[in-house]
């Protein structure tokens, strides 16, 4: 029980609905962008700008954001357990992916903070 | 005695097993190759975060930034990064699509399941198709 707490690492099934949810939020987000490309003649500094520049377009940059973050932790994860067999090794690569993805996240909460 | 991997003595097994080492001629069930291509994409969109994320961050910062990324778009290793983030994305995506699709209890067959993997592949392979004309 406390290690369970302890260790962020939640159970299974959280795994399950937190790569499904994000993956939604995700794939909502790609096919807006898509939608915005397709619709929009010529991108310019000004209506791309804009967009960002929208209250609702940041909430939802920044859902994508922490979506990409908790879904790379879960399939990272995945991936690493498979292929990387040594603990050591996969806790420090783990490490560092994590840290790229919260770089990210942390990346894009200021460029928004900014627009 | 040696043990074999499933618990019968090595003795009891006959000897002469067909041996294929003949790389050309095995081959991975659809449903396999989704899985790693799934894989794959996965770990490369991730990396492909960096061009994305740095290339949307300096766009929107000033004009001048906006017009670096549309320059680099324009160059070929843009335009490779580009349509290899895309093709990795419609692949994921389309995984994805087949995984939930899979949760409600569908294609979960031998045939049904090799026949959606299949699906999904030539999609990738068309919609990348699409992409790489339309961008390059």
């Amino acid at each position: 029980m406390v290690t369970s707490q302890a260790s962020l690492k939640r159970d299974g099934v959280q795994d399950f609905v937190t790569i499904r949810a994000t993956a939604i939020i995700m794939t909502a987000f790609s096919l807006f962008m898509l939608w915005y490309f397709i619709s929009t003649p010529t991108v310019t500094y000004e209506g791309w700008h804009a967009l960002f520049s929208h209250l609702g377009m940041k909430v939802f940059t920044f859902a994508t954001l922490l979506s990409i973050m908790l879904h790379v932790r879960i399939g990272l994860w995945q991936v690493l357990t498979d292929y990387v067999k040594a603990a050591g090794l996969r806790a420090a690569v783990q490490f560092v992916l994590n840290l790229i993805a919260f770089v990210y996240v942390a990346v894009g909460l200021f460029v928004l903070w900014g627009i | 005695m040696t043990k074999h991997p499933t618990g019968i003595r090595a003795k009891n097994v006959k000897k002469q097993r067909p041996v294929n080492l003949q790389l050309n001629t095995i081959s991975f069930p659809p449903a396999a190759i989704t899985s790693i291509l799934h894989r794959i994409t996965g770990v490369a969109l991730f990396f492909a975060l960096l061009f994305v994320i740095g290339a949307w961050a300096c766009s929107v910062s000033s004009p001048e930034g906006f017009e670096a990324v549309q320059q680099q778009m324009n160059g070929w290793l843009g335009k490779v990064i580009a349509i290899g983030t895309i093709s990795a994305l419609s692949y994921h995506i389309l995984g994805g699509v087949r995984h939930l699709i899979m949760d409600m209890g569908v294609w979960e067959e031998l045939e049904s399941g090799n026949n959606s993997a299949k699906a999904i592949i030539g999609i990738w392979i068309v919609l990348t198709v699409v992409v790489g004309v339309l961008l390059w």
